[in-house]
């Protein structure tokens, strides 16, 4: 596949945005993704040439980073927290039914119909919801086996899922890398602020025992 | 105990990641009516402590910019939550991005900063969407762009996704990053105050040390000094994980003791007790249920031998193998050491290897000398902490729990049951 004039325009954009154009590297990698699935050839081309550096030294940033991908994902690529905490919690019996159930051996290995991908990722912030389970980086809290195996199925068979924390669908791989590359896809305004566990401290202070908020009294404004 | 929703007083209101449900900026246009070097003396003075572990004085930071220097000045936003167990800045973004664009204008008018950058990790679509279209509202309301609040101020946001390093969280390895190279960090000095961001003076704080700002600059030093303790005031995220029944963010005065955190958050779960836990994040070392009623503050969690970090409050109970906890800890240094420094790199390597032996039962009282022996040659060899964290796991578990790494070998495997550490055990 080749890139584009209009994706080269974009780079362009994104280079803009930066006192100095070598600052967009990160955003256009994450662009090359959103077009080409991963970081290609042709992509650490573009990436060399329009900011004037070789592909060797592109290619050396390219790799470092655990989110550019060097062969091609699933539109879905999911990852399992098996960081200390969430592997504890259960996050390594998923990552290990999943592999079994997808068929998948390897960091990062596509299904065969090529909808999923697998990885075992680190922690991801996330830990008052271990275990915890990413699809194309949208949150799915408080997994189980069983339902990370029914959100895989889901997603393998065009069955809708939708994040714990997050928009209302799940978007594709290249959708979500789009966005991380700069630009926004305007649906920021769905889903819910947070979670239940994000707001247990909070629900207490707006109780009337003994762990009333203590700010609320002093008369903060925000 | 009462708690301190400040930060997080909105997440129950309705939208509150929109402007509108947000509020009008009253704290940014009240800075903004300023002296710049009377913002950076009333953050100064109330006290604030970076919030992402180290706990550097934020106003302080922000007094190092050389002023009149004619180089352009940098405010960077660190939002890159990575460090093990930490869960309060992604969730504050996604639900209120607008108090931190809000910080984001008072710092940078403080600083004299024109451009200011959030570096947030690229794993969490959601919030890298809400950032967005907060920013955007803020140009589009006149609170970002050439004219600030109708001030003369000019002050552009970008908001720059990261791509997968735990390392960039590091503050000189993020401008590594920024700058489009391998995140990798920096020798200091020079400091970023003085070379940062393009060689230029550079401000980066943490998410919630920016968050904390508009509220100190509407309430006053006063309101802000009447929470916490005299060197370590405020009210801070904590956010507890694991074997806990109600595990979440709760938000309180600095110096509550997990004691009293556990009791808000139920418990540890039914029928189980604390075996160990983490003050702030896997690099921080670990404590006990000795250590429940230390005031969890810079100074108190120093004293008992560890770090106040990055306030994630990491539960394990009796039921959770130590050994295995601390294998995967030093995996994951050994996955994100960036390769420069050769203690890091090779010693979290070799590190892994004797833990994953240990693990299995085959290893023997001088694979503990090895750990320790190794611990000392990365502890301060390093340019950057991440070196020095992949030691602390270690040599307080060793500390802590030598027993149970001798029960290993002894018993020729790990005694415990790794199902019956889950979420779903006797469910």
């Amino acid at each position: 596949m080749s890139i584009s004039e209009g994706t080269r325009e974009e780079a362009r954009q994104l280079m803009a945005r930066y006192p100095r154009p070598r600052s967009a590297l990160l955003p256009m990698l994450h662009l090359v993704q959103s077009v080409e699935g991963y970081v290609t050839p042709e992509g650490i081309g573009m990436c060399a040439e329009l900011l004037g550096l070789t592909k060797a030294e592109v290619g050396a940033v390219a790799t470092f980073y655990t989110m550019y991908k060097r062969r091609p994902v699933g539109d879905y690529h999911v990852g399992v927290c098996t960081n200390t905490l969430c592997a504890v919690m259960g996050g390594d019996a998923i990552y290990a039914e999943l592999k079994q159930h997808l068929g998948i051996d390897t960091q990062n290995g596509v299904t065969d119909d090529g909808k999923v991908s697998l990885e075992h990722v680190e922690c991801n912030a996330a830990c008052d919801y271990a275990p915890v389970v990413m699809v194309n980086w949208e949150f799915f809290d408080n997994q189980t086996p069983q339902s990370a195996k029914q959100l895989v199925d889901d997603l393998r068979g065009g069955t809708p899922v939708k994040p714990t924390r997050g928009a209302d669908t799940v978007v594709t791989w290249k959708e979500a890398e789009r966005v991380l590359a700069g630009f926004y896809d305007g649906r920021a305004n769905e889903g819910a602020a947070a979670g239940p566990a994000t707001l247990e401290g909070l629900k207490l202070a707006r109780s009337d025992g003994p762990n009333k908020s203590g700010a609320e009294k002093s008369g903060a404004t925000r | 105990m009462e708690l301190t929703p400040v930060l997080s007083d909105n997440w129950d209101a309705d939208q509150p990641w929109t402007l509108a449900g947000y509020g009008d900026y009253s704290a940014a246009r009240k800075a903004l009516a300023m002296d710049q070097d009377a913002v950076i003396q009333l953050v100064k003075d109330s006290g604030l402590r970076g919030r992402g572990g180290a706990g550097f004085p934020t106003g302080n930071k922000w007094g190092f910019i050389p002023q009149g220097d004619g180089k352009p000045h940098y405010l960077v936003v660190n939002a890159d939550e990575s460090e093990p167990g930490t869960c309060k800045d992604i969730p504050l973004m996604l639900a209120n991005p607008h108090v931190l664009v809000e910080g984001v204008v008072i710092a940078s008018y403080a600083i004299r900063a024109n451009k200011a950058f959030i570096y947030v990790r690229g794993e969490v679509l959601h919030v890298v969407r809400r950032l967005q279209a907060a920013v955007q509202e803020a140009y589009d309301a006149g609170i970002l762009g050439a004219d600030v609040l109708g001030t003369g101020y000019a002050l552009d946001v970008v908001v720059h996704a990261g791509a997968g390093a735990y390392i960039c969280g590091e503050e000189t390895a993020l401008l590594d990053s920024l700058e489009g190279y391998r995140g990798q960090p920096r020798l200091r000095p020079p400091f970023p105050a003085v070379e940062g961001l393009y060689a230029s003076p550079t401000v980066i704080n943490n998410v919630e040390s920016i968050a904390s700002v508009p509220s100190i600059v509407a309430n006053g030093v006063d309101w802000f000094r009447g929470f916490g303790s005299e060197k370590s005031p405020g009210f801070t995220l904590y956010s507890l994980s694991g074997h806990v029944t109600r595990p979440g963010q709760y938000e309180a005065p600095l110096g509550v003791t997990l004691r009293e955190l556990l009791e808000l958050a139920g418990g540890v779960r039914e029928g189980h007790e604390l075996k160990f836990w983490t003050p702030g994040g896997s690099s921080t070392p670990i404590l006990t249920a000795e250590h429940l009623d230390v005031p969890l503050d810079y100074e108190n969690v120093g004293a008992a031998g560890s770090m106040l970090g990055t306030k994630a409050l990491q539960i394990f109970d009796e039921t959770t193998c130590v050994v295995r906890a601390v294998l995967r800890w030093t995996e994951f240094y050994a996955h994100e050491s960036c390769g420069k420094c050769t203690p890091c790199r090779e010693g979290t390597y070799w590190m892994v290897q004797i833990l994953e032996r240990l693990e299995k039962g085959e290893g023997d009282a001088q694979d503990i000398t090895t750990l320790l022996d190794s611990c000392d040659n990365i502890l301060g060899r390093a340019f950057c902490a991440l070196g020095d964290g992949a030691t602390s796991p270690i040599t307080s578990s060793v500390q802590y729990f030598k027993d149970e790494y001798v029960a290993h070998w002894e018993q020729h495997g790990c005694p415990f049951d790794p199902s019956a550490s889950t979420l779903w055990a006797g469910a």
